[in-house]
């Protein structure tokens, strides 16, 4: 039990939240072609941006400051986009709505099941989705020459680590949401990250202010922990990246851990 | 209900002072009340009264705000899972799985509780027969009429073979024939020995259902024992309902006194409650009463809550 306390993840939840995963992929057995729309976002993105809009910018300075392909250099960076995406629109939309409004969360409460089963195992869920996507994304990164680094299967726990920092605090801000409306919130922040967290052109182009205002953001993090693990170009700054969303993942799940039970058990 | 108590044997559940409030609402206010092992307790009340708030309390799905609740000899506040894995719930409002088949639907549940895969679709298969769905063990839940529902509802509930059933209004909504279907079902647990808790605001559905039952209106308990008991409390053998043409009942004030032990007036008709409704008719006629429609019945429960509230069960 001690070792238990010590990480909130683990405490918080049960083994019984494995049911969870096993209900979402009873249902996605009637409609598992749900299931590939996430695999080809990151992929139109890629062919379109990276292609497309590749042969017009030429190279771009990668990590490490050598020179690569722009299609190299932003493949990596739409993986992590597409994780936090993901991660988002399943921990705030959907989390809400199955929150407020759909009856599953209220049937599975009448048994031992907890809210805090529901919640580790619908993150889990999310995870094992995004990790699906991941290894279709690498796939397509190898079948189009993108691939320059063994260290590329690492970028599947790196998406991983994502995905949880986003949903866990997406859960953790849905928890506070009292209507619909909250949600353009939500957008108002993803959809900045999104667009200038280094994802699409590197950051020596900004000023400084702006360069270290990015540089607190969470998908910034994220985008250079892929960039550097598909490339093979590693240094010690990895670990600042892994330490801020493991953090940030953590810091959310303690919040939902407090709020779940007050929301669910009225 | 005292000859029941057996020594030895200690209630399912256990309340005393029981209250939920919402903010600085109280939808239960302090109530008592037991239930014994093998019996069907009902709350019969109207809209409103706190069945379900009740309800959700007992199925630890709704912590208690003041007094003491002991289910299954636990305190739902510490020991909440456990006392929901030896618990069979029917909400109010039904939650089935609606992206899942039928005989999905009770396997997933089974899962919730621990069971192996094998052992749940064994006992989904058996409680499928037993609801009388086996044919629609593969399609989705939407289509199911209202009724169908309802049972798959009940067998859903049954995965776990619960030692005490809560069954929150289980046949609002459902035709008579759909009715008779649940409450055979239910009868048939009832013959098995599981002990059943349900609430309903139809004063048949407790007469049929209920060993003894608990009358609630605003909160509180108000009245509480077996409906024959309560029916030779609170009322009389028959009553007699008298119905007259539009607007005469007004003009008839004080014509009634003293026809039967009490008198009634709802607004479209008055109940005059004797224990020999027919010399009551008899007395009404030699009074040079006139209604249009006369009909002598058995004292109900919904004469009982008429009596306690003064008002009808369903508005
Ligand atoms: N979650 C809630 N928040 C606030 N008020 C509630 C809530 N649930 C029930 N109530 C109120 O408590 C009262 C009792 O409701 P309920 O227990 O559902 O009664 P019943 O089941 O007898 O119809 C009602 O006035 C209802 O509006
Ligand atoms: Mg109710």
């Amino acid at each position: 039990m001690t070792a238990l306390r010590i990480t909130p993840l683990f405490a918080f939840g049960s083994r019984r939240s494995l049911h969870m995963i096993e209900r979402n992929l009873l249902v996605y057995r009637h409609g598992w072609l749900m299931l590939l729309s996430g695999f080809f976002e990151p992929l139109f993105y890629l062919l379109s941006i990276g292609f497309g809009l590749g042969k017009l910018v030429g190279d771009v300075n990668g990590p490490g400051g050598q020179l690569i392909s722009y299609t190299l250099f932003v493949a990596p960076a739409l993986l992590a986009a597409s994780s936090m995406n993901g991660a988002i629109s399943e921990s705030t939309f959907n989390f809400f709505f199955k929150l407020n409004y759909d009856k599953t969360f209220a049937s599975i409460l009448t048994t031992p099941m907890s809210p805090a089963d529901i919640a580790l195992g619908e993150l889990g869920w999310a995870l094992m989705r995004g990790a699906l996507y991941t290894v279709g994304f690498i796939a397509v990164m190898f079948v189009l020459g993108l691939v320059r680094s063994p260290l590329i299967f690492l970028t599947l726990p790196g998406a991983l680590l994502i995905g949880f920092a986003f949903a866990a605090v997406g859960m953790a801000a849905t928890s506070f949401m009292r209507s619909w409306q909250d949600f353009d919130l939500i957008q108002l922040v993803i959809l900045p990250m999104f667009l200038f967290s280094g994802t699409f052109f590197p950051l020596d182009a900004m000023p400084d202010a702006v360069r270290l205002l990015i540089q607190l953001t969470p998908l910034y993090h994220g985008v250079e922990l892929l960039r550097e693990l598909s490339l093979g170009v590693v240094g010690p700054d990895i670990l600042v990246h892994v330490g801020y969303l493991a953090a940030m993942g953590l810091l959310g799940f303690t919040v939902v851990a407090g709020r779940l039970d007050k929301l669910l058990l009225k | 209900m005292s000859e029941q108590r057996v020594a030895g044997t200690a209630p399912l559940i256990q309340a005393r002072g029981l209250t939920k409030r919402f903010g600085t609402f109280t939808a239960v206010d302090a109530v008592d009340f037991d239930v014994q092992p093998g019996e069907a307790f009902g709350f019969l009340g109207p809209n409103g009264a706190g069945k379900t708030s009740t309800m959700r309390m007992i199925g630890c799905t709704s912590p208690i705000s003041d007094g003491t609740l002991l289910v299954l000899g636990m305190d739902p506040r510490t020991e909440g899972a456990k006392i929901r894995g030896r618990l069979g719930v029917v909400p109010q409002q039904d939650t089935l799985d609606n992206e899942l088949t039928v005989r999905e639907n009770l396997i997933i549940y089974g899962r919730y509780f621990g069971f192996s895969r094998p052992e749940c679709a064994r006992r989904a298969d058996e409680l499928l027969e037993f609801v009388q769905l086996t044919d629609r063990g593969k399609d989705l839940v939407e289509p199911l009429s209202g009724g169908m529902k309802r049972r798959l509802t009940i067998a859903r509930s049954l995965i776990n073979e619960p030692d005490l059933m809560l069954l929150d209004e289980p046949t609002t909504g459902l035709d008579p024939q759909a009715r008779h279907l649940v409450w055979d079902r239910l009868y048939r647990l009832k013959q098995r020995g599981v002990t059943l808790v349900l609430t309903t605001h139809y004063m048949d559905e407790a007469e049929q259902l209920c060993d003894r039952l608990v009358v609630m209106d605003k909160a509180k308990i108000v009245a509480e024992g077996s409906p024959r008991q309560l029916i030779e409390r609170y009322s009389t053998r028959e009553v007699a309902e008298f119905r007259f043409p539009a607007g005469v009942q007004e003009t008839l004030d004080g014509q009634f006194e003293g026809l039967g032990s009490r008198i009634e007036k709802l607004p479209d008709r008055v109940l005059a409650y004797a224990d020999d409704g027919e010399a009551v008719v008899i007395a009404a006629r030699e009074r040079g009463l006139h209604p249009e429609t006369v009909l002598v019945r058995r004292s109900t429960l919904e004469d009982v809550f008429l009596r306690l509230t003064g008002r009808s069960l369903i508005e």
